[in-house]
């Protein structure tokens, strides 16, 4: 029964993506840019995992890259290009001090001391975020990502307050004027409402990969923490890697190798 | 009793009207701000909280007005303060509003406001301070019109209400918590990451809630010649002296946990808040003021020959609120988001519509007071004919 009506309502919303795309004027060339619409049978191959994870070989991420995986998933999930200090951030790079506060380490090799690091949601095991949210706009779904309802944010912004890491954002402003590739087939955001990153959980329903994991071509594994033969798994176990802030306890389900 | 308030003299009107066009001023602003969301606040994406919710947490403090007039009147039968319980209970009912209204301009959506409701989550201690500051807002409302309609018809006040009374003390050390619990329980955030947040809530709310309450009982006596009584007035500025001493303590005891540490994340604010990092250094003369002011205020307040002097506990009572707003209402939210996630320095400073927008909040919860102060005074004018200096008798009392 649960099955059936999940199929009927996947089915509707792709056949009314697919209707509106055609026709609705207001879209402008946006439909043209677009992929392909995922059809019933993409969501059939959808990914599933306990609790999804991500390792970053940060050695890897030039600032190059950083940016081109930001460019990926910010035109991805219509993130707003807003300069200034109101800005949204879903994916960005910064330097160790910045991603590492709490290391205060004197004496950086000068690669670390260079490096540039992408920062995202960690999307934590215990997130504090879900923990303050007086409405469950913000929730943690059984697979670990921690995801935002935008119509049930009432933007009083504790989760701002609660997150340790800075990876949330808020709308001071309508964000539309500020999309400069619209993707047609993830929501907009409107002014007043928190956002941030959803490790692609619109992308892994139709079985593909987070867009950055995708743009980073191998420099960023992903996969299901609790599956040891997992690929992050595998590349934690061949490799050192650390946590942003492990004593704030929320428990980052995303990992960096040094 | 309403009617008390459809009848005043043009210093009243002319306060109301006043009043009201500053709420109007303040309307306009907030109209701007919904038209264009939140972009017209200095807040950002690393200080998210600000000005709003500082002033919120200020006005929960306020709200304490009542209870250490309702404390010692019910539970060590001081008799003394029974002139003076009615206004304090109605400066916590304006407190309160205003403290709903900071929340309501702060939050970027507020048409979804009743979301807390449909969705209630207890996890949340958001939800639970909403639960704690209606309750108050409830129970002053209750108790403070329905002792205040007794007087007017000269009846013991029913005994639930006298239940209600004893239950609004214990309530009001719920709203102090919870508020702190707001704060004290954010790990990344290390300013307010401290088991004595609450026990420090409810000592800058004892001295300031009171403290206001009392300046404006002497401006009130200014102005209209009502008396509360020598001894109420004294016994007043003893507890709040009490309460600022305190307060004083429990920073000190931040100071000393902070530096003796050495913990950088946990010294860090108090660096940007005292000495500015980077050349951020826009809190420091506030910051040092509040220090001059909070042990200034002490000078006049803790020797009992100067305290009992009216102009120079009036002093001390202005020295002392300008230092709590400062530490509250500025410090407490700006030290706490910053230095931000990333440990650099994000400079938050309010903008002009977000103090036109506060102003707005200020003024009503004004007109409020106004209104209830108005019919409080009216109704002891028209029980002592008019003789508002004679200290009645102390309220009878079903022991």
């Amino acid at each position: 029964m649960k099955n059936t009506r999940r199929e009927f309502l996947k089915l509707a919303a792709v056949s009314a993506l697919g209707v509106g795309a055609g026709r609705l004027g207001f879209l402008g060339d946006a439909p043209a840019h677009a992929g392909a619409l995922p059809t019933v049978a993409n969501f059939e191959e959808g990914l599933k995992a306990k609790h999804w994870g991500m390792a970053i070989f940060s050695a890897k991420m030039t600032p190059e890259l950083i940016e081109k995986c930001r460019t990926a998933c910010h035109s991805e999930h219509n993130v707003p290009d807003i300069p200034g200090n109101k800005n949204i951030k879903w994916f960005w790079g910064a330097s160790y001090e910045e991603s590492f506060p709490t290391e205060h380490g004197h004496y950086l090799s000068e690669d670390v001391e260079h490096r540039q690091f992408p920062l995202l949601c960690n999307q934590c095991e215990t997130p504090m975020c879900v923990k303050v949210c007086p409405t469950q706009a913000t929730f943690q779904r059984p697979d670990g990502i921690v995801m935002m309802d935008f119509h049930r944010c009432i933007g009083c912004r504790y989760c701002m307050a609660g997150c340790p890491f800075g990876a949330r954002s808020f709308n001071f402003q309508d964000p539309r004027p500020f999309i400069k590739h619209f993707n047609p087939q993830f929501p907009t955001r409107m002014r007043g409402v928190v956002e941030k990153c959803n490790f692609c959980a619109e992308r892994l329903a139709v079985g593909k990969l987070p867009s950055c994991v995708e743009a980073a071509g191998g420099a960023i594994a992903f996969g299901d923490l609790a599956d040891e033969n997992s690929d992050v798994r595998k590349a934690l176990r061949e490799h050192f890697a650390i946590r942003r802030k492990p004593d704030a306890g929320t428990s980052p389900s995303v990992y960096y190798i040094l | 009793m309403l009617e008390k308030a459809l009848k005043g003299s043009p210093r009243y009107w002319g306060t109301l009207i006043g009043l009201g066009l500053v709420v109007l001023l303040g309307l306009g602003f907030w109209v701007y701000q919904l038209t264009f969301g939140m972009k017209i606040t200095g807040l950002n994406r690393d200080v998210s909280w600000g000005f709003y919710i500082a002033q919120f947490t200020y006005l929960v403090g306020v709200a304490a007005s009542a209870v250490m007039l309702v404390l010692p009147y019910y539970f060590h039968h001081y008799k003394e303060f029974s002139k003076m319980i009615i206004l304090g209970e109605f400066l916590a009912i304006a407190a309160v509003i205003m403290c709903l209204g900071f929340i309501v301009v702060d939050i970027g959506q507020p048409q979804r406001m009743m979301n807390v409701l449909l969705n209630a989550s207890p996890n949340s201690v958001l939800f639970w301070d909403m639960i704690v500051l209606n309750g108050y807002l409830f129970l002053n409302i209750v108790v403070g019109w329905v002792s205040l309609q007794s007087f007017k018809n000269d009846m013991t006040p029913p005994a639930w209400c006298k239940t209600l009374a004893i239950v609004s003390v214990i309530w009001a050390f719920s709203i102090h918590t919870v508020t702190a619990f707001l704060y004290a329980g954010l790990p990344g955030r290390h300013y307010f990451l401290t088991a004595i947040m609450a026990a420090r809530f409810l000592a800058s709310a004892f001295c300031s809630g009171p403290a206001i309450l009392l300046l404006l009982i002497l401006f009130l006596r200014q102005l209209t010649g009502f008396d509360p009584g020598k001894k109420a007035i004294n016994r007043l500025a003893v507890i709040i002296t009490y309460a600022m001493c305190v307060n004083i303590f429990f920073f000190l005891l931040e100071v000393f946990t902070s530096f003796y540490s050495n913990m950088p994340g946990h010294i860090a604010p108090f660096k940007y808040l005292f000495t500015g990092i980077d050349g951020h250094d826009m809190m420091v003369p506030f910051m040092w003021t509040a220090v001059v002011l909070g042990l200034g205020c002490l000078v006049f307040l803790i020797p009992t020959a100067v305290r009992q002097k009216t102009p120079a506990l009036v002093i001390g009572l202005i020295m002392l609120v300008i230092a709590s707003w400062i530490d509250k209402g500025l410090g407490l939210l700006i030290g706490g988001f910053t230095p931000n996630p990333f440990e650099t320095v994000t400079v938050y400073s309010p903008t002009v519509p977000e103090i036109m927008i506060s102003l707005m909040v200020f003024a009503l919860g004004g007109i409020v007071l106004t209104v209830l102060w108005k019919i409080a005074v009216e109704v002891r004018v028209e029980v002592e004919g008019g003789n508002l200096s004679m200290v009645p008798p102390p309220a009878v009392e079903a022991e």
